[in-house]
């Protein structure tokens, strides 16, 4: 239906540029000082969460207030499997991972019948209620206190001790998650979510079992969101209930709407520009204002580019294409492009 | 035996009686119609036989089973498959990606056959694509694929609902209404298709305001007024059965 050169353009736009762009990032950081490390190890993290986010609001359009209580889960496992049991990371990091994946399965099963406010509200409510956990539960997670000594990631025994070398296996990570989200998007099982972003009765008719969907999807974004707690524990060697409060539910939907919901690639773009936002205000000596721009932008965002930057980039590539190859298809494929 | 069979179907919502006793049986090979005025509960029935909500008494037999008050999704998975009285396409998709996704029903693989791709899967998704391309020829949409759904004038929205219905390989299609609010010619273009469809071995059963395709298409139609079944039988016998007349056609025909 398109031509060679229009798939290929495409493939260049929404594949080979982003892997490009995380790499260069990664390049531009490696060599700079640690705080750059630090910021771009922390989109990083951002960005796994967000795409697992993704499957459960972008792919299947449902909403989810509550992600920030599976990132708790991944991080207070890694942080007492491995700080007090001395668990080697990547066990903790599977188990920790394993059983938000079972908690979310036992949350979503009734949870995920509710739609709308209804079930936005009742995944707010389990992240606050997450939230005091880590906060009342002081023999385990030494409440506000915060859990500290927590190991760099390691590797079979070998630990990455540099903050540089932890964060190449953060942009490993993040490129692998983005790998599978891109797989399972173009897929059956990928079309079943969206399907069902775009019409449950009509999914319903075309014999897609909606409630099962629904709940893989959520338990992939908490296996996503528990791997990112885990890593930021790793990360950050030390973790408390704030960082898993709902501040990280505000930052995440900035991130997934800035940079396109739905969309492979937007999830990541939009947590590199949301995580880069506080040094720009800093240096703007705005610094206070964080919470403020944040919001500014996921209105401005909501208002003026609903489908977020990375749909922007789809468009205009789709754009530039049609302008070169007029033989072919004409609409060859805003969606694609962005997709 | 039938390939549908409605027996004493019955649903009321609080007072309201939207089905009233209705019974009749859709041959193999069919192509049945069901009329009647706004309001007279055809939606209502058509609702009980998808599964997506269980009649108050009475029974629906499809192939041979008992699906009374099975869920939706287990009805369509059985092959019967419906549309909406009200557009339900997947807008954010392309037009080829909404009839994918009507693969759903006849093809398998989950999480890991996505990520891992095995022989049997790339093959899986070739099919999927080369028949993607069949159906929109078949319904006159051949080289919109990459379109998105909602970019398409409303005549062909409810075309590409017929691809995506006839991409899950239905014994049974249930259309609600699919000529409401097209233009002449897409009502000739849709008519040509459901008659296509059904000589394709495909089994119809249609909801339709307008008499013009009703009579064109059905080779059977049961009338419903107020809930009730009033008449059934083959288009000529229905346009001089005078309970019809009185109750569906007077208004328009004694004019
Ligand atoms: N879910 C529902 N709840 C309450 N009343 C309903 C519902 N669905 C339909 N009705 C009522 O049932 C009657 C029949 O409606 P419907 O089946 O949609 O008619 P038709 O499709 O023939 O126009 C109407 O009076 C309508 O208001
Ligand atoms: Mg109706």
């Amino acid at each position: 239906m398109t031509s060679r050169a229009t798939t290929f353009t495409r493939r260049v736009a929404t594949t080979a540029a982003p892997v490009a762009l995380v790499l260069v990032v990664l390049l531009l950081a490696l060599n700079s000082n640690g705080y750059v490390v630090t910021i771009v190890g922390f989109a990083a993290i951002y960005g796994i969460f967000c795409t697992g986010l993704n499957f459960f609001m972008g792919y299947t359009g449902q909403a989810s207030f509550g992600q920030n209580a599976f990132a708790a889960l991944g991080g207070y496992g890694t942080a007492i499997l491995t700080a007090t049991y001395y668990w080697d990371p990547v066990a903790a990091f599977f188990v920790s991972m394993i059983f938000a994946g079972i908690v979310a399965a036992i949350i979503g099963y009734p949870t995920l019948k509710l739609r709308g406010h209804y079930l936005a509200m009742a995944t707010f409510a389990l992240g606050l209620i997450t939230y005091e956990i880590s906060i009342e539960w002081i023999d385990l997670t030494q409440g506000y206190m915060g859990y500290s000594g927590i190991p760099p990631l390691g590797v079979f025994g070998f630990e990455l001790a540099t903050e540089k070398q932890q964060l190449v296996a953060l942009a490993l990570l993040l490129l692998l998650g983005v790998w599978i989200s891109t797989r399972l998007r173009d897929s059956r099982f990928g079309r079943a979510l969206r399907s069902i972003a775009g019409s449950e009765p009509a999914a319903q008719a075309l014999g897609v079992n909606v409630a099962r969907y629904k709940l893989a999807a959520f338990v992939i974004a908490a296996m996503y969101a528990s791997a990112a707690g885990s890593l930021f524990a790793h990360f950050v060697g030390f973790i408390s209930p704030e960082v898993f409060g709902a501040a990280m539910v505000i930052q995440s939907f900035t991130m997934l709407f800035l940079g396109g919901i739905g969309t492979t690639w937007g999830p990541v773009i939009g947590a590199l520009i949301v995580s880069m936002l506080p040094e720009v205000l800093r240096g703007m000596h705005l610094k206070e204002l964080q919470d403020v721009a944040y919001c500014i932008i996921l209105v401005s965002i909501l208002i003026f580019a609903p489908k977020g930057i990375f749909a922007l980039i789809g468009e205009g590539v789709a754009a530039i294409t049609r302008r070169r190859a007029t033989e072919t298809a004409p609409s060859a494929a805003a969606a694609q492009a962005a997709g | 035996m039938a390939m549908l069979s409605i027996r004493n179907v019955t649903k009321r919502f609080g007072g309201l009686v939207a089905n009233d006793n209705i019974s009749f049986d859709v041959e193999q090979g069919a192509l049945f119609a069901v009329i009647g005025p706004n309001g007279a509960g055809k939606t209502t029935l058509f609702n009980m036989i998808s599964g997506f909500f269980a009649p108050t008494s009475g029974s629906v037999h499809f192939d041979g089973a008992d699906i009374t008050g099975r869920p939706q999704y287990q009805v369509s998975e059985g092959g019967l498959v419906r549309t909406y009285q009200l557009v339900q396409l997947f807008k954010d998709l392309t037009v080829a990606q909404n009839v994918m996704a009507g693969f759903h029903r006849v093809t398998r693989g989950g999480v890991a056959s996505a990520l891992f791709r095995p022989g049997w899967m790339r093959a899986q998704e070739k099919h999927i694509a080369d028949k993607t391309g069949e159906l929109l020829d078949f319904v006159g949409l051949g080289g919109r694929g990459d379109m998105l759904a909602d970019k398409l004038p409303y005549g062909q929205q409810r075309l590409l609902e017929v691809a995506r219905a006839l991409a899950a390989e239905p014994k049974l299609l249930l259309l609600d209404e699919p000529a409401a609010g097209l233009n002449v010619q897409e009502t000739a273009a849709l008519a040509d298709v459901i008659e296509r469809v059904n000589q394709r071995g495909v089994t119809v059963l249609l909801v339709e305001h307008d008499m013009g395709l009703v009579m064109r298409v059905a080779q059977r139609i049961a009338v419903i007024d107020f809930g009730r079944k009033i008449a059934e039988g083959a288009p000529a016998e229905i346009k001089t059965h005078p309970d019809v007349l009185a109750a569906y056609l007077g208004g328009t025909e004694a004019a």
